[in-house]
């Protein structure tokens, strides 16, 4: 879909003004939430997300369980007033897809074997919409973890690289920048969105999809750039979490 | 006084090599380095390197003793709520009393409260408790509230120094479960007090001087 | 609401102090938990607000849309209601369709806002028969620790009076045209300073949804024969009964729901009207200052 909007100026700035590799406004706040074992409110460019974390616990219902390990149940959902258009509440089938890749990324850095029989819910919950929620999501669900005291190997941390401004001409795509996380217009106008999601540690990548058109080079670049994303995330993912607990030793010294 | 410095430590944190120290629970070991696997206080005691979990539900331990609420009442046994993943089982033969088949309501009911042993725990975390021992009972009278069992050696404190200050000004009787279950028992306005403690301790559980500032607050509500 | 069965030790110990007057986290049965409200929260909205009573949390968005009026009212606006329990909120909600606790709970507050005609349907009229605004109240309950029936109707009505009406992402002849609409009806606009995503400062005419001063509610739990406002968790999981009212600043009653398998005295409702006028008149302050109406 095409439209008037220059997604780059001149300058070589984006929309919004920012660089090509520059991410959005992050704020990260661990340990938010009352009744949930973990939680975590984030907030990234315009999205508002809050994820909670309740287990590990019995597996419902029993024929859900598995004898050998824990089942993490990411639950991804996006309030009825988070977008322009009213959306209709309940999980629609987009959402449900969300949910199930973010659970296959979460199952890889949980410790899962040390709870057999047991389930994680993880509740995803995009109270203000605006691109990238599944990134967002990810990684407030994996601060929301390790604030729950689940074991885990790493903390899951998640982001999205595209590519915007190409000339589509005859069905063939030419040239587009390579940009780092993508903002609204950029999403609804560009050329390629690459989300993904890794462990931090080892670099592992736990989540990728994509869609729209990128050469081999320009994946390449991409998937750089989106992990370089990540783990400029993942630092604060970790400060969140360090300041949230160490407020209280320092409060008393 | 040196004051060991605590240091807060979160999922996947390099903490040390495995040629230098034993990697001790809260952490997992990747090719030959030690790092925590959960967030907590980094407890560096060479050899030994180990992490105290600040958050975390309860995992259940052979030999805990815990507080438990019957859930059901089946014909030879029941199912308990221990605080864990997973229900505990309690059976007829590990109860003080002769029970027949069908009369377990009359011993226990949904909604008792029972002071427990964990007897066994197996590989795929089924759980069996027992009731057979002589400070083991069905709880009646007092309060139960429930704090995050990683507070639960906080609560009690080195060598039960801190229940016996709580002990001490509120007159009541208090029993901290394994499970981060806790019964007191007393006077009204005390029990509230030793909850009002508790639910400090429990907030500022890796604070120094935590001590110091419980007997404070016990002492301005007597 | 569908409790977990409360442990008998606990509800003994609730009882117990009951019949001292007293409540386990110290409060009088007349006492409020302290009450946060916060407007303009959420961006996509037309309005939001995010209310806190103790740990109890609660999120209300509300969107707008042109849409058809009902035939028997076609002068005349739209509104609607719905309540989320998201499994976030509590390790006992579940997810899945909304059943009986959410269904009520958004009943409940639709009511009260609508048998008060508080939103100024009649000036949603855009051509009659034809077109109308559609007002969207959504609410998520984000931290469950008792009392969702005030919290959701108090998130309601500061998001209500926090709305404006979306005449941006309308075309722009339909735009003047909604103008002029709505001017008729004097309802007038409100230059307002925005800023957009550079950061300049913009100056825009904000055209606020009408609204009539609402009713507000209170809610009270009855266990061991004794009553209190503003039921705690604890409190909940134990109640036999529980009666929400909704009053005006005249004086007046607008809305009263019974909830649960007990029952009150016809004296206990009495109280407790004279209790809900009371509180309802501080709630009623709290509410019109973080809203500045």
């Amino acid at each position: 879909m095409k439209s008037d909007i220059e997604l780059v100026d001149e300058n070589g700035k984006r929309l919004d003004g920012r660089t090509f590799d520059q991410l959005r406004d992050i704020k990260i706040e661990a340990g938010v939430l009352h009744r949930a074992d973990g939680s975590c409110y984030l907030e990234w460019g315009g999205n508002k997300v809050v994820a909670a974390v309740y287990g590990p616990r019995e597996a419902v219902p029993r024929h859900t369980q598995n004898p050998l390990r824990a089942i993490v149940n990411a639950r991804y959902n996006m309030a009825a007033f988070s977008v322009d258009d009213r959306k209709r509440p309940g999980p629609d089938r987009r959402s449900r897809e969300i949910s199930k890749v973010i659970s296959e990324a979460l199952e890889r850095v949980v410790l899962i074997d040390l709870f057999p029989r047991a389930a994680i819910d993880v509740n995803i919950e995009i109270l203000d919409a605006e691109a990238g929620t599944r990134c967002a999501g990810l990684t407030a669900a994996g601060v929301a973890l390790a604030d729950a005291g689940i074991p885990m190997k790493d903390i899951p941390v998640s982001c999205a690289a595209g590519k915007i401004g190409a000339e589509v001409t005859d069905g063939m795509v030419n040239g587009g920048h390579v940009v780092l996380d993508l903002g609204k217009e950029e999403d609804n106008f560009g050329d390629a969105d690459l989300p993904i999601a890794i462990s931090p540690r080892t670099n592992e990548i736990i989540l990728l999809q994509m869609d729209g058109h990128l050469t081999q080079d320009e994946f390449n670049k991409a998937m750089d750039l989106a992990i370089k994303g990540c783990h400029d995330v993942s630092k604060l993912q970790k400060d969140a979490l360090i300041n949230k607990y160490a407020a209280d030793i320092e409060e008393v010294e | 006084m040196t004051k060991t410095s605590r240091e807060i430590v979160i999922p996947s944190q390099y903490l040390g090599e495995t040629s230098e120290f034993k990697a001790g629970r809260g952490t997992l070991i990747d090719h030959g380095k030690i790092y925590a696997k959960i967030l907590g206080v980094l407890n560096k005691h060479p050899p030994y390197i180990n992490v105290v979990p600040l958050k975390g539900r309860y995992d259940p331990v052979e030999g805990d003793v815990i507080i438990g609420f019957i859930e059901e009442a089946m014909s030879s046994s029941w199912l308990a709520n221990v605080n864990a993943p997973y229900p505990a089982l309690l059976h007829v033969s590990e109860v003080p009393w002769k029970v027949d088949f069908g009369e377990t309501e009359k011993y226990l009911n949904t909604g008792d409260a029972i002071m427990a042993k964990i007897l066994s725990v197996d590989m795929e975390k089924k759980l069996n408790i027992t009731l057979k021992d002589r400070n083991l009972y069905k709880i009646q009278g007092g309060h139960i509230i429930t704090v995050g069992p990683s507070k639960v050696p906080r609560i009690i404190g080195k060598k039960g120094s801190m229940i016996n200050l709580l002990k001490k000004y509120t007159r009541c009787r208090i029993f901290v479960g394994k499970n981060g279950r806790i019964w007191i028992d007393g006077e009204d306005v005390q029990v509230s007090n030793a909850v009002q403690a508790i639910r400090l301790i429990e907030r500022e559980s890796i604070s120094y001087g935590l001590t110091d500032k419980v007997e404070q607050l016990l002492k301005s509500l007597s | 609401m569908i409790m977990p069965i409360a442990p008998t030790i606990k509800k003994n110990y609730l009882h117990k102090l009951a019949e001292q007057q007293k409540r386990a986290d110290g409060r009088r049965f007349e006492e409020y938990r302290p009450v946060i409200i916060e407007t303009g929260v959420i961006n996509k909205a037309e309005g939001s607000a995010r209310v806190k009573i103790g740990n109890t949390q609660v999120v209300a968005g509300i969107k707008m849309d042109i849409g058809e009026p009902y035939p028997d009212t076609p002068d005349s606006g739209v509104m609607t209601t719905a309540a989320e329990l998201i499994p976030l909120a509590s390790p006992d909600f579940e997810a899945g369709p909304p059943r009986g606790d959410a269904i009520e709970l958004a009943r409940v507050v639709d009511r009260g806002i609508r048998e008060s005609n508080a939103i100024e349907l009649e000036k949603l009229c855009l051509s009659p028969g034809e077109k109308i605004w559609i007002v969207f109240i959504d609410i998520h309950i984000i931290d469950y620790d008792g009392n969702l029936f005030d919290a959701a109707s108090l998130a309601a009505l500061a998001a209500l009076y926090d709305s404006r009406i979306p005449i941006n992402r309308l075309s722009e002849e339909d735009q003047q045209s909604v103008k002029n609409k709505l001017e008729e009806f004097g309802v007038k606009p409100i230059e307002e300073t925005v800023y957009d995503k550079a950061g300049n400062e913009q100056k825009t005419l904000s055209y606020f949804l009408p609204m009539r001063e609402p009713p507000i509610s209170c809610t009270f739990a009855k266990f061991n024969n004794a009553v209190v406002v503003d039921p705690s968790l604890d409190e909940e999981e134990i109640a036999e009964a529980r009666l929400t009212v909704a009053t005006d600043s005249k004086g007046a009653i607008r809305a009263m729901q019974k909830g649960l398998n007990g029952s009150f005295t016809a004296d206990e409702i009495k109280k407790i009207i004279k209790d809900s006028l009371v509180t309802g008149n501080a709630l009623r302050t709290q509410l019109n200052e973080s809203t500045s109406r």
